[in-house]
């Protein structure tokens, strides 16, 4: 051992002054400027936003006794929350078939690679976009009133909901595969619907059963809504329970709630892992 | 039989890739097409089978000039022409069967065609062919589980399929490993022989284009710079068809066949 | 698949090679569907009752009127965003403890299972949902919203950011545990710095979700733009409702482009 070795670098012990910083300065303005502006709306929406503050110092009390009340959860309507329950799957589940057969057309037209022409592509792009941004309880809403209540209304409503939704993923799929074989099938003179029928389905049946099941689960969590604005399911025996305060039936039907999403998404996990 | 008069083909707005050219098959049966990469080789069988469009120029088979072709005529003039692809093109998650079944796409109706119910004599010839390239035991396995070799002897099974009057070839072989390359040009080969079917075949390996050719054409910038038998490809030759690129030709010179077997 | 001598005989393979099972399921999806159909009781008479109804709607909502409730709009939009802001602030922060209790490879098992359950029961229950027992809990208005939207953002945030804790590089974590750091240093130096990307990320992403969530909530009265729609429908003043529609999925449109592109941009 020289001498050297226990002070092999001087400045790291009495240390020349090295101005350490861990971004660039470009970096940390952007990321400061990011900062400040969160600030700043936040506190615009605090200081703007219409609550009546005394409110929200009784909200934790009031939280609590109505948890209270909720306890043991009641099983007096068990029969009819079940009833209701297998209307939502129902719900779900024929909305989301009715989406897939409206949403297949819809994305074949909206895949740039396949859309016949610019007219066509646009006209898919403008149903997925208007039908994917108003919510399924907005669509409700809408049918509730033009077909008046019950479960019809709420199948119509997640059907449209999901049509854009499954429109856009499955359009995506549509452009992602592998143009190869669409190419080969040409080359052989096939017609238009043997290359789709031959060169496009088999590449995307993957991505539209995984794409269809994910939807189906998010349908069945948005169909225990659907009876709050009349379009069938346990939403209506929630509110039920709520505007008649049994906070004991509330807490069943929560519970219940839960119990199905969480199947659903068993289900969902398992098929997914069968299939793909 | 295949006639092509001062073909001109751009991509856009660039360079030509093919600029005026002339060719017409003769009785000499494999013709290969050898150039650097870029030199438009595959661009000059796609323009055959209308896979892109071409400039100006004329191809005519038999006489009818495919490029004035729409609809259902080019789909009846494509199904004559039979085309195996450098990346294979199958269809991954189709059985084999019903990927060389679909070389018959052409000719059966919509509805056979979607419900798979081919004519007997079709599914006969997809068995005879698939015996004939050594796959009948895959006939439903799934083809994402072959290997290369045998994916392209699928690609050239589907091609036979069409029946076709002639049959093109884009780099067959590039994607295999040398051996494996061998076998399938010694079937490509052996096979058109047999059906005594033209072949027009893009390679880039020179000796394996003086071993298996009759015919052969030298496509520089787009430019038919040599046309010839085997036997006049001189070294000479092959400097200026490959001049700038030779790193690209001595590349392809060591995939000598006689030098794979201890590999 | 036989051979006769002169013929091959193929057929495309099945799915699912045995019958029993193929045709077993599909009965059972068969009867299901039937069961299904049978319980969507359709009034036919009322169905046919609706496309006048609809013809009178879709007529009232073209044009679609900005100006007679104009201002209620314009209150309803700004509130729906600033709960927007607050939920979404407030719930990230929560979601950081709640991401880490849920989080199977930083926390102790009992912890864990609290973690795991918050998160499964705040992503199963719809916002809607939510905002029902928050709104009779506390009553109508932004505030019953603001605590929809953040326990909704729990349930998203809180989820997506434990699988990211769960993925982190363990070498990093072992790197600061050997220079002696306790077990809240070790948090801070080698696992929050490698969530903090994804965490900035989902909140981007999250603002996104909640004011498409806050403009629902309010059809069951708690704050927001939702409420202006659910009345505009009530009066059956479809001109003004198809206007807040139109304005929403501007909105959407725009939002989802400048997250998307802020996301990237954080990346
Ligand atoms: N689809 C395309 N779009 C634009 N340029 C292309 C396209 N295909 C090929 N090219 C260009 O055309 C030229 C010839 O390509 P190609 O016919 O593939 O040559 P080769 O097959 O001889 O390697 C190259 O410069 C290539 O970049
Ligand atoms: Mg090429």
């Amino acid at each position: 051992m020289n001498d050297n070795t226990n002070s092999v670098s001087p400045s790291l012990l009495a240390g020349d002054h090295f101005d350490w910083v861990r971004y660039s300065r470009k970096q940390r303005l952007a990321r400061s400027f990011g900062y400040v502006a969160a600030a700043v709306l936040l506190y615009w929406a605090l200081s703007t936003v219409d609550i009546f503050w005394p409110w929200v110092r009784t909200a934790p009390a009031q939280l609590g006794d109505m948890m209270f009340r909720m306890f043991p959860p009641s099983l007096e309507k068990l029969n009819p929350i079940l009833y209701a329950l297998v209307e939502s799957i129902n719900i779900a589940v024929l909305g989301t078939i009715v989406a897939v057969v409206l949403a297949l057309p819809v994305a074949y037209l909206g895949a740039q690679t396949v859309t016949p022409n610019r007219v066509t592509l646009w006209l898919a792009r403008v149903i997925i976009v208007a039908t994917r941004s108003v919510d399924t309880i907005i669509w409700a809403l809408i049918f509730v009133a033009i077909l008046g209540p019950g479960p019809l209304a709420g199948i119509l409503a997640v059907a449209f909901r999901s049509i854009g939704f499954l429109g856009k993923l499955i359009a995506e799929a549509i452009e992602e595969i592998d143009w190869g074989p669409v190419e080969a099938m040409q080359a052989a003179g096939a017609s238009r619907a043997h290359i789709v029928t031959y060169a496009i389905v088999p590449q995307v049946v993957p991505s539209f059963w995984a794409i269809t099941i994910l939807r189906w689960d998010i349908n069945i969590r948005e169909s225990t809504v659907l009876g709050l604005v009349g379009a069938g399911g346990i939403g209506l025996i929630f509110q039920g329970a709520i505007d008649t305060f049994k906070w004991n039936t509330v807490s069943l039907v929560l519970i219940v709630i839960v119990m199905v999403v969480f199947a659903g998404e068993l289900v969902t996990g398992i098929v997914r892992r069968k299939l793909l | 039989m295949l006639k092509i008069t001062d073909l001109k083909k751009s991509y856009g707005k660039g360079e030509p890739v093919l600029k005026g050219l002339n060719l017409t098959t003769d009785e000499r049966r494999l013709t290969a097409i050898i150039g650097s990469s870029g030199a438009g080789k595959s661009t000059l069988l796609r323009c055959i089978n209308r896979l892109v469009p071409a400039n100006s120029g004329k191809i005519e088979l038999d006489g009818v000039n495919i490029l004035d072709l729409h609809g259902q005529q080019l789909q009846h003039t494509r199904r004559q022409i039979g085309m195996i692809f450098q990346a294979y093109n199958l269809v991954d998650r189709l059985t084999v069967m019903e990927n060389v079944l679909a070389g018959r796409l052409g000719y059966v109706g919509m509805l056979r065609g979607i419900l798979r119910r081919f004519p007997q004599e079709d599914v006969d010839r997809a068995y005879a062919l698939l015996q004939r390239v050594g796959l009948s035991q895959y006939v439903n396995k799934r083809c994402d589980t072959l290997s290369g070799g045998e994916r392209q002897r699928v690609g050239c099974a589907r091609a036979l399929m069409q029946n076709p009057r002639i049959l093109l070839a884009d780099e067959p072989t590039a994607s295999l490993d040398p051996k494996t390359s061998e076998r399938i040009m010694e079937l490509i080969a052996g096979i058109t022989d047999e059906l005594d079917l033209p072949v027009l075949i893009n390679l880039h390996n020179v000796p394996q284009a003086t071993t298996y050719a009759d015919r052969i054409l030298g496509l520089r910038h787009g430019v038919m710079i040599f046309d010839g038998n085997p036997g006049d490809l001189t070294e000479d030759w092959l400097e200026k068809i490959y001049a700038g690129y030779e790193d690209d030709l001595k590349k392809q010179m060591r995939v000598a066949p006689q030098e794979q077997d201890d590999e | 698949m036989s051979e006769s001598p002169d013929h091959y005989i193929w057929r495309r393979p099945h799915f699912i090679e045995t019958p029993y099972i193929r045709y077993g399921l599909l009965a059972l999806a068969l009867i299901y569907l039937v069961f299904a159909l049978s319980t969507v009781r359709i009034n036919p008479q009322r169905v046919m009752a609706g496309i006048p109804r609809a013809i009178s709607m879709f007529s009232g909502a073209f044009p679609p009127d900005f100006q007679a409730r104009g201002s209620l709009i314009i209150s309803g939009f700004i509130e729906s965003i600033q709960m927007t802001l607050i939920a979404t602030a407030a719930g990230v922060l929560l979601s950081i403890p709640i991401g880490f209790m849920a989080a199977k490879n930083v926390v102790i098992k009992p912890v864990y299972v609290v973690g795991r359950l918050i998160v499964v029961v705040m992503r199963s229950l719809h916002p809607v949902v939510l905002a029902v027992i928050f709104v009779s809990a506390v009553g109508f208005g932004a505030f019953a919203g603001i605590l929809t939207l953040v326990l909704y953002t729990i349930g998203f945030v809180g989820k997506l950011l434990a699988e990211a804790i769960e993925e982190i590089k363990y070498g990093q974590v072992e790197g600061i545990r050997s220079t002696g750091a306790g077990y809240l240093p070790v948090l801070s130096y080698a696992v929050f710095p490698q969530i903090l990307p994804r965490l900035i990320g989902l909140s981007i992403y999250q603002l996104d979700i909640n004011l498409r969530a806050s403009a629902i909530v309010g059809i069951v009265g708690a704050g927001g733009i939702g409420g202006t729609l659910n009345t505009a429908f009530g009066r059956y003043d479809y001109a003004t409702a198809s206007a807040i529609l139109l304005v929403m999925i501007g909105i959407i449109l725009v939002t989802e482009g400048i997250s998307g592109r802020l996301r990237r941009f954080t990346k």
